[in-house]
């Protein structure tokens, strides 16, 4: 079944913005609701803006009296940094996400649930398998901080999977965004100058490119794609190697001074360490696409690689190491060696 | 019919050009077999010949370390720039074959002087379980097998080795783990490495075996909980038994200081003959002589990928693979003639 009316929380942000837009450019569906608490800055076309707090009882008034029938959860939040503290991030995130699932299980018109979570759920640890299937649990503990939040967001979807099986829930778990214009701490990371990164240690990251992110969640809206799937680009980049490829060199931090560090750069507004980041730095992860390629049938246009090359090209990061003059190095040491070799051949027989 | 001569219009055909008599002739011969007739410019050679000559030369001498400098500037080009793949695992082929195995090679030839047997028993191609025995204190026996696959078997396989999660909490040992082709001793690394075709190395006696004291050298300890077999039904690979003679002698443990493993996390903390007696001289290994013997593959293709969740078919292949180990461990043993020859 189509959708017909979508409601979408967190339109504010770049990519609940980005979704509006682009289903409000759809013709299949009637009416697309923005939901946040502050207007969207981009265009998001003909998306009626409603302005509310998610934790507040009154988002069930719109859902009820819109007869929304599909809800597009994208308010999950990663960082404390724009919401004022750890507080309010959990607020918005648990409190917020349980008002909004109690609007949705009274709704009668409901018939689709998409949630953006995230591959935050399967922690980062040493004892993590190299790549986690939808199926697999994490293997460490969460004390606080996203991947927390989100874990208890996905236990509160599945009970809303539970309690209204005429619902198709879909719950799609994202590699950490990159992309030309997206802004999160991890692009805010690489843009940094010296990048630090945990002494002896170079994790594994995987990244989606925004344009294939907003690809997932449009067709999810668009056509039946019931399930959990995670969502990455293919293949993986090493942390080291993601800093090379943009240009950049690291310090590498021994691990008694990371919290320092972190907290430093915290202060000083640069980059947001929460603890479950530090860890992510320290241990990486990886996550299986094989449902995503298969079940869902969508194969994101860009691989982890090609997508962090996208962001380092668009972002016009001044690269330090500049590839094409490293490239211009070599030949011009392979010249001098030629030009060496056919003196000496030329002196010996001339 | 005799064929049509061609007369060229300049009439050389006929008669040969002449040419000062002092000038001495090329030494080489033409295309055609016969002697060149043309001038000497220089070596004795006609100008074609000269040209010809260098261009071999070329060809031939001095590229071969401009052809490695090109090479190794295109190397450092590309590590600097991080244009380089690795697979989802985290493995580097690249840094693996250039820096690591190269760094470790004279170990291998030089100083243990290993002697790879019986590779022909590991599959060219398609997946395949190597189970081995461990053991010398420090995992030297992981990358000298790895190193005897790689550079001695003709289809110079990449070993992917698994590890305990100790070796990816460890700083630096982590990425390089990584890095070679190591990954998580656990159950779906294994299939997901096992299914995808690849050869994967296992050490299922873990600190048990590479930390116990030198009095039970040889002596195989517990074989885990036998995941290694049941992932090994599960992708329907052969399993290779490997046993390892030598790495035994590397570090004799004769104690373990009991307190420092508890207080630092480490599963033990050795004392060897020399350490920590001559301080960082003790960490260099005894010169023992090594020999790495790959048993008969272990077919479990016949087998039915259910028979992974049945406890005593898998105990029993599990104490199968270690028997064979065993008994081929005795053999080696028996017919060795000194620890260091």
């Amino acid at each position: 079944m189509s959708s017909r009316v979508v409601l979408v929380t967190g339109v504010s942000r770049y990519l609940g913005g980005r979704l509006a837009a682009l289903l409000a450019a759809e013709s299949g569906i009637e009416r697309v609701i923005g939901v946040d608490v502050v207007p969207p800055r981009q265009d998001v076309g003909r998306t009626e803006f409603v302005r509310a707090d998610i934790r507040n009882p009154i988002i069930a008034k719109v859902i009820a009296s819109a007869k929304v029938d599909t809800v597009v959860h994208m308010s999950v939040i990663a960082t404390p940094f724009g919401a004022g503290g750890r507080t309010a991030m959990k607020e918005i995130n648990v409190i917020g996400t349980m008002q909004l699932l109690a609007a949705c299980q009274k709704a009668p018109s409901l018939r689709k649930l998409i949630v953006k979570s995230t591959t935050a759920v399967y922690g980062a640890s040493s004892r993590d398998p190299a790549l986690f299937t939808e199926g697999m649990e994490p293997r460490s503990q969460f004390r606080s901080g996203y991947g927390k939040d989100s874990t208890e967001v996905e236990g509160y979807v599945r009970g809303l999977g539970r309690r209204r099986p005429d619902v198709d829930v879909t719950l799609l778990r994202f590699a950490n965004f990159i992309g030309p214009r997206i802004d999160t701490p991890l692009t805010r990371y690489f843009s940094l100058p010296l990048v630090p990164r945990m002494f002896g240690f170079d994790p594994r990251v995987q990244f989606i490119h925004e344009d294939d992110g907003i690809e997932v969640l449009r067709r999810s809206v668009v056509e039946e794609r019931r399930g959990t799937f995670n969502v990455a680009g293919a293949g993986v980049l090493l942390l080291s190697q993601a800093i090379r490829r943009a240009g950049r060199t690291s310090v590498q931090i021994p691990s008694p001074a990371v919290s320092a560090v972190g907290s430093v750069f915290r202060r000083a507004g640069l980059v947001d360490f929460s603890p479950e980041q530090m860890q992510f730095l320290q241990f990486g992860r990886g996550v299986d696409t094989t449902r995503l390629r298969t079940d869902f049938g969508y194969p994101p246009a860009f691989t982890t690689a090609g997508a962090f090359d996208d962001f380092v090209a668009c972002r016009n990061l001044t690269k330090y190491v500049d590839p094409v003059r490293l490239e211009h190095l070599e030949r011009r040491l392979l010249a001098t060696a030629e030009r060496r070799r056919s003196a000496t051949i030329g002196g010996v027989h001339a | 019919m005799p064929e049509a001569r061609v007369i060229p219009i300049d009439g050389r055909e006929s008669v040969p050009p002449r040419r000062s008599r002092r000038s001495a002739r090329c030494t080489a011969n033409a295309s055609d077999g016969k002697r060149c007739r043309e001038a000497v410019v220089a070596d004795g050679l006609c100008d074609e010949h000269l040209a010809e000559r260098l261009e071999a030369e070329a060809a031939a001498v001095a590229p071969e370390w401009e052809r490695r400098l090109a090479g190794g500037l295109a190397f450092l080009r590309r590590r600097i720039t991080g244009d380089y793949p690795v697979d989802d695992f985290g493995f580097d082929p690249e840094l693996t074959e250039s820096v690591f195995l190269a760094s470790v090679r004279p170990l291998y030839e030089k100083y243990f002087r290993v002697e790879a047997r019986g590779l022909d028993n590991i599959p060219a191609e398609g997946g395949a379980l190597v189970v081995a025995n461990h053991s010398g204190t420090v995992p030297l026996d992981a990358v000298m097998t790895q190193i005897a696959i790689h550079d001695h078997h003709p289809a110079h396989r990449h070993l992917r080795m698994l590890g305990a999660d100790l070796v990816f909490r460890s700083p630096l040992i982590a990425p390089i783990a990584r890095k070679t082709g190591g990954t998580l001793a656990c159950n779906e690394d294994a299939e997901r490495l096992l299914s995808s075709g690849e050869l994967a190395g296992v050490w299922p006696e873990g600190f048990k075996g590479i930390g116990k004291p030198f009095s039970e050298r040889y002596k195989l300890q517990r074989f885990g909980r036998g995941g290694f077999v049941s992932a090994a039904i599960r992708s329907g690979v052969p399993i290779v038994p490997c046993s390892i003679v030598g790495a035994e002698e590397i570090y004799p443990i004769i104690g373990n200081v009991k307190i420092l493993a508890r207080l630092f996390g480490f599963p033990y903390v050795p004392v060897t003959p020399t350490f920590p007696l001559l301080g960082p001289l003790g960490l260099l290994p005894l010169p023992s002589k090594w020999i790495i013997e790959f048993g008969e593959p272990i077919a479990t293709n016949e087998l039915d990928p259910a028979a992974a969740d049945d406890p005593m078919l898998v105990f029993n292949l599990t104490d199968q693979v270690r028997e064979v180990i065993q008994q081929s461990l005795y053999k080696l043993l028996l017919a060795r003639r000194s620890v260091f020859f």
